[in-house]
């Protein structure tokens, strides 16, 4: 037994679940700055963006083909990119039906919940019915997704786990300068802290908010691929990672876009790493502690901050 | 032709008409105040004008052409800046980024002109970077004039720029709205303290539950004796 080495190598599982966890919860959290609304569909987002990856990728390539790095590469680009578009797509759609009617009626909170579930409901069995309900749909292997990239003593780093990270790290990158540096990031601030004075400045209100769900629908569709392929895909799989997401949203400080790819990242780590930790007894509390956990933190965290790490807030960590 | 003519407006909140039927002008290059009391309907007037509320009957007309029932965001297009009630500036967003926002409907800021901003409030180009939300009160106001202006106004709407500031800074912010007044920007003015904004009016309408009763040159409504009862009678007695 290696306790650092298999701690390690959970932090790594850790660090990969959580990246997914906070591209979701950038969705969650977009939409909640703008709308101050939890967008219970945005789970189903991140099913169709599975299933729309897998469409694309399934046509270009098939089960144990090995194009080069390169191809492998480019596969991979097109899959984060489909996945995104039907994402974003779906989001699009999610808010011009389920949404937008009943904000121009001024209709209660509440009304957008029920909405939202029932959209979620519709999403789920809608790709059911399209497609199957099996519960392991995988995507075609085209490259090993286990070869050891990095790999020091005991401790390493798998490609797909790299490969989930690195891209969701880009696309955080690229997210947070577009929410503090261009115009359009500007006017989902503005609207975020004043639509009414944003409106007065310009902005048209409805439109920001279609490209906000936009946004957040193409980093769910796109965390869609990366989880599909890296694990199974299927109509019902946006529950449990859509819950966690929005865990880690709330946990970062919901509405705040730091603050939920914080959350995200942290809640995968302390979830993989809690219940492994080195410092337990082996055989005495283990993976299948990871939901516990990662609940647990979430509910502790909220007794003593209740607004989450951050804050909420839309814009910079303030 | 007059820049802005507002015929016969009414405005309801639900079932409570807020502005029951009023009109009123303004000429390019005046300063009009509209005064009244709290909840007289002035800042709903305001709203009115610059598109965040729609009125349920009645026109307005800019430039000759109705503009009732456009959204705000089109109406600024039109060189309509209001500066709301409560500043309203974007309290987590920099000062430069808020400035940013009020020439929203431009390609890019004029570079020109947002010299100019910070030549005229020297104190927010000291504090370009911070946030806005925490500025003083008075520095907030500054900010959310400079930023209308950003947005290059032919119309400018105040409301109740001197809520809440120290006596020097209100005579500031006067003499600023002087200032840009004087460059050939038209102003509508809401006040509640009518004395400083009947001294800088060419004219003046007066507002009473929703309804114009009063009307007249700055001048003239401040010798007349309701103004000075209703609104003036503070300063009168100190």
């Amino acid at each position: 037994m290696h306790p650092v080495q298999d701690f390690l190598n959970f932090l790594i599982l850790g660090l990969t679940r959580g990246s997914l966890y906070a591209l979701i919860a950038l969705g969650y959290t977009l939409v909640y700055g703008v709308l101050q609304l939890i967008n219970f569909a945005h789970s189903e987002v991140f099913m169709s963006g599975a299933f729309g990856s897998y469409l694309v990728v399934n046509s270009v390539v098939e089960d144990g083909s090995r194009p080069p790095w390169y191809g492998v590469l480019a596969v991979i680009i097109l899959g984060l990119t489909s996945g995104g578009l039907v994402g974003a797509g779906v989001a699009w759609c999610l808010e011009r039906v389920a949404y937008r009617p009943l904000r121009r009626r001024g209709a209660p909170k509440l009304a957008f919940l029920i909405s939202a579930i029932g959209a979620s409901f519709f999403l789920s069995q809608l790709f059911g019915k399209l497609f199957n309900r099996l519960n392991n749909n995988n995507f075609p292997s085209f490259f090993d997704q286990n070869k050891h990239v990095v790999q020091i003593g005991g401790v390493y780093i798998t490609l797909m786990q790299a490969i989930i990270m690195v891209s969701a790290l880009i696309m955080m990158v690229f997210l947070d300068s577009l929410v503090s540096r261009t115009k359009l990031g500007r006017s989902i601030r503005a609207v975020a802290e004043d639509a009414p004075t944003a409106a007065l400045m310009g902005v048209n209100i409805d439109k920001t908010i279609s490209r906000t769900f936009v946004i957040g629908g193409f980093l769910g569709g796109a965390a869609g691929y990366l989880y599909g392929s890296a694990l199974f895909f299927s109509n019902t799989m946006g529950f449990i990672p859509g819950v966690k997401a929005f865990a880690a949203a709330v946990l970062g400080g919901i509405g705040n876009i730091r603050g939920a790819m914080l959350g995200g990242l942290l809640l995968g780590v302390v979830e993989a790493t809690v219940p492994t930790a080195p410092w337990y007894k082996p055989g005495w509390i283990g993976i299948e502690w990871t939901d516990v956990v990662a609940f647990l933190v979430l509910v502790l965290v909220l007794v003593v901050r209740p607004t989450g790490i951050l804050g909420e807030r839309l814009g910079r960590a303030a | 032709m007059s820049l802005l003519e507002v015929d016969d407006i009414e405005v309801r909140y639900g079932a409570i008409r807020a502005l029951k039927g009023i009109s009123f002008h303004v000429e390019e290059g005046e300063v009009v105040a509209l005064l009244g009391a709290n909840g007289a309907g002035k800042t709903t007037t305001q709203k009115t004008v610059s598109g965040m509320m729609r009125p349920s009957l009645g026109e307005i007309r800019f430039d000759g052409e109705r503009i009732d029932g456009l959204p705000a965001h089109d109406l600024i297009n039109l060189g309509i800046c209001h500066v709301p009630e409560g500043r309203r500036v974007f309290p987590l967003m920099s000062v430069a980024e808020n400035l940013e926002m009020g020439a929203f409907r431009f390609k890019r800021p004029d570079p020109q002109l947002l010299a100019r901003c910070f030549e005229m409030f020297p104190r927010l180009k000291e504090r370009e970077h911070q946030y806005a939300g925490t500025l003083s009160g008075g520095e907030q106001q500054m900010l959310a004039i400079a930023r209308a202006l950003m947005g290059k106004p032919r119309l400018l709407l105040l409301d109740e720029p001197s809520m809440g500031l120290a006596p020097l800074i209100v005579r500031q912010i006067f003499d600023i709205v002087r200032e840009i007044n004087s460059t050939g920007v038209t102003v509508l003015i809401v006040e509640q303290n009518a004395a400083q904004a009947l001294g800088l009016a060419n004219r003046g309408y007066v507002l009473e539950t929703g309804e114009m009763v009063l009307s007249g040159t700055g001048k003239e409504l401040l010798a007349d004796d309701r103004i000075r009862a209703a609104y003036l009678g503070e300063e009168i007695t100190t």
